[in-house]
């Protein structure tokens, strides 16, 4: 950044929101806080990208964030996925604050149904983009039923949906959205992270936040809270294996994405997470397709990417 | 296509200029000015108004404009910046008898006083398509005929005619101290009281409540409903501010307001009577406001002992829905990638398939 530009766009306050609405936000993230898992309603304001495509996780970005933080931004894992470019591209514009695509230099990493492979530390913030912050909502439509169930600690029907699971295909189907208890107390949804991601919610030494834009709502799970994936005593919960590993970094840890490489049923499975697949190519790690030119388009330090941008 | 879904910011920026080149159309037609959708387009500004919740005819025409004439984009622009705009005070509440009417019709009396005032209306106009419109030469300047006598300035409110007779339920206000709900700066919360009702469905979209509303009418909340009165005009906004201690007027807005009045039988508290729906909004939004006060009426089936048996009944499946900004960006966003849940679930069916077909297997060999 050069100095004659000033440190944001100065039509608007720092962060967009003005201070009042941050104090609100703020408010309901330490009572979120001092309360693990329960939903706290807050007075979610219109922001200027589509409800859905984030304004739960911008308003608690907005609200945490200070000039001297730097910031990463996620979707599906990946830094350069549209969405994550334009909510990175915003609070460039209206805080001015740096930006890394490196998880372990984030202070504040903003992030759509993913969380990064790379384990958290303390001082970091994880802030969730939330389309649904109620787990309870496919089997309840009414919010003031889903508040009494809560209430009352009475989660017995998510119990018998898992159960009908297993009695229909063998297993518990869900993949996604994978409900947890929180600190032994509430369900909470955990975002439409796969299932792969739950144990990572748990002991985690960041503060995890979670921003519902649309349904306003705010939900946190404070470092080191017990997080618990619903599950039986004869069928416990277990995470998605890929019978392959990355094909660009040969990781057989990380969730994988699958891409399609051609029309008759080529396939290659690559890193979700394309910051840790990037580190450990950097670190002369590879996979089976490390070299093709697929991999050259995929990977976000060739120099060819500009040009497949430009397609796009 | 990997590729594309992994478009970063070049390709951001690149759809920022074509999106900019297509709204401009053929360089060749000369460009609309947001002044001339202010004036031209005034329903459409007055939706865009009404629904974004700011009375700005510049800011609404502009937000037209920047939309390419895309409404509910419009709003959503609106919207956005009004989150931006601090409040300085809250206004007294707005006398609508007070109103310098433009149009009042009642469809439950033949004539009331004040009289019935047409105003401009397209409810009389053959839908024809008017080809002079189109022609090169322009409209010139129509004018309307002035009226040979001025209008009564005295245009009492038709509920209230009935209302001295006993015949339609009070309006029972809830005390002046009571705080207002204000659904901008509130979650919603239910049970919905009123306040919080009226404010959504005032903001809320057109489109769905003339459906809602429609549909009460053909039967599912059946309640019959008489246009007690529609009228539309300018009204004066007063506030109080702290350090004067007395109203003061901070400039007029063109309202248009619905009361409906509805059949009701009486319960065991309450003698037969009518009761009323309420609908009103910025500028001339006549048909939002109608929907708005069937909708109203709906939702006030649990207050009055009705059985909520229908959707416009229901006041979490109105409210939650009604909001077109909420709606088309969570119907949006599945235009964003969800390849890390779909690739969840090609896992899982994949996963499925094989037990399903090794059971076929099994059992095909016994």
């Amino acid at each position: 950044m050069s100095a004659a530009r000033p440190a944001w766009d100065e039509a608007y306050n720092f962060a967009y929101l003005d201070e009042q609405t941050k104090r609100m936000i703020r408010r309901a993230l330490l009572k979120a806080l001092a309360v693990p898992g329960y939903q706290v309603p807050f007075g979610g304001r219109e922001m200027p990208l589509a409800y859905g495509w984030g304004t739960g996780g911008m308003q608690v970005t907005a609200s945490v964030i200070g000039p001297s933080d730097t910031l990463k931004v996620i979707d599906q894992g990946a830094d350069d996925t549209t969405n994550a470019v334009s909510i990175r591209r915003f609070f460039q514009r209206v805080t001015g604050v740096n930006t890394t695509e490196a998880t372990e230099q984030a202070d504040i990493i903003q992030t759509r149904h993913r969380i990064p492979e790379v384990p958290l530390r303390e001082g970091q913030i994880l802030v969730y983009q939330v389309p649904q912050p109620e787990p309870l909502r496919k089997l309840e439509p009414r919010e003031t039923e889903t508040r009494k169930m809560h209430g009352f600690g009475e989660y017995g029907l998510m119990h018998v949906r898992l159960y009908e699971d297993i009695a229909r295909f063998g297993h518990i189907a869900t993949t996604y959205s994978y409900p947890v208890m929180v600190n032994g107390r509430y369900l909470m949804s955990p975002t439409p992270i796969p299932k792969f991601d739950n144990p990572k919610m748990r002991n985690n030494p960041a503060i995890q936040l979670f921003g519902a834009g649309r349904e306003k709502r705010i939900y946190a799970i404070p470092p080191y809270t017990r997080v618990e994936s619903l599950d039986f005593e004869d069928h416990p919960f277990e995470v998605q294996r890929w019978p392959h590993a990355c094909a660009l970094c040969g990781s057989r840890e990380s969730y994988l994405d699958e891409v399609v490489l051609d029309d008759s049923g080529g396939r290659m499975f690559v890193c979700s997470d394309t910051h840790y697949c990037a580190t450990r190519r950097a670190a002369g790690h590879s996979g089976a397709m490390a070299e093709g030119s697929v991999a050259r388009a995929l990977a976000p330090s060739a120099g060819k990417q500009e040009d497949s941008h430009e397609r796009a | 296509m990997y590729v594309a879904v992994k478009g970063g910011e070049k390709a951001i920026l690149n759809s920022h200029r074509l999106i900019a080149e297509t709204r401009r159309g053929n360089p060749d037609v000369p460009e609309i000015s947001a002044e001339q959708i202010a004036e031209q387009l005034g329903l459409a500004v007055d939706r865009v108004m009404a629904e974004g919740s700011i009375y700005d005819r510049g800011l609404a025409a502009l937000a037209i404009k920047q939309a390419q004439g895309d409404l509910v984009e419009a709003i959503f622009l609106l919207r956005a910046y009004r989150t931006t705009l601090p409040r300085f005070a809250n206004a007294q509440p707005v006398d609508t008898a007070r109103m310098l009417v433009r149009r009042r019709i009642s469809a439950a009396y033949k004539d009331i006083p004040g009289g019935q005032v047409l105003g401009p209306t397209y409810d009389y106009t053959h839908r024809l398509l008017d080809f002079a419109l189109a022609a090169e030469t322009g409209v010139g300047t129509p004018e309307a005929a002035e009226a040979e006598e001025p209008l009564d300035p005295h245009m009492p409110r038709v509920a209230e005619i009935l209302d001295e007779e006993g015949l339609v339920e009070r309006e029972h206000t809830d005390g002046q101290e009571a705080a207002v709900f204000d659904l901008t700066r509130e979650p919603m919360s239910f049970p919905a009281g009123r306040d919080q009702r009226l404010q959504n469905l005032a903001r809320g979209d057109e489109g769905f409540l003339l459906a809602l509303g429609y549909s009460v009418q053909r039967g599912y909340g059946g309640n019959h409903p008489f246009a007690g009165e529609i009228r539309m005009g300018e009204v004066s906004v007063e506030i109080v501010p702290e350090e004067l201690g007395f109203a003061i007027d901070i400039g007029d807005v063109v309202v248009t307001e619905c009361q409906m009045i509805n059949q009701f039988t009486g319960s065991k508290d309450t003698p037969p009577q009518f009761t009323r729906g309420y609908g009103l909004a910025f500028g001339h939004n006549e048909r939002k406001v109608m929907a708005m006060a069937l909708v109203d009426r709906a939702l006030r089936a649990r207050e009055l002992g009705e059985t909520a048996a229908y959707p416009a009944q229901d006041e979490e499946f109105v409210l939650y829905h009604a909001d077109n900004v909420e709606a088309s960006g969570f119907v949006s966003h599945l235009k964003l990638p969800h390849y890390v849940d779909f690739q969840a679930e090609l896992n899982l069916i994949r996963k499925l398939r094989r037990e399903h077909e090794e059971r076929h297997r099994k059992e095909a060999a016994e």
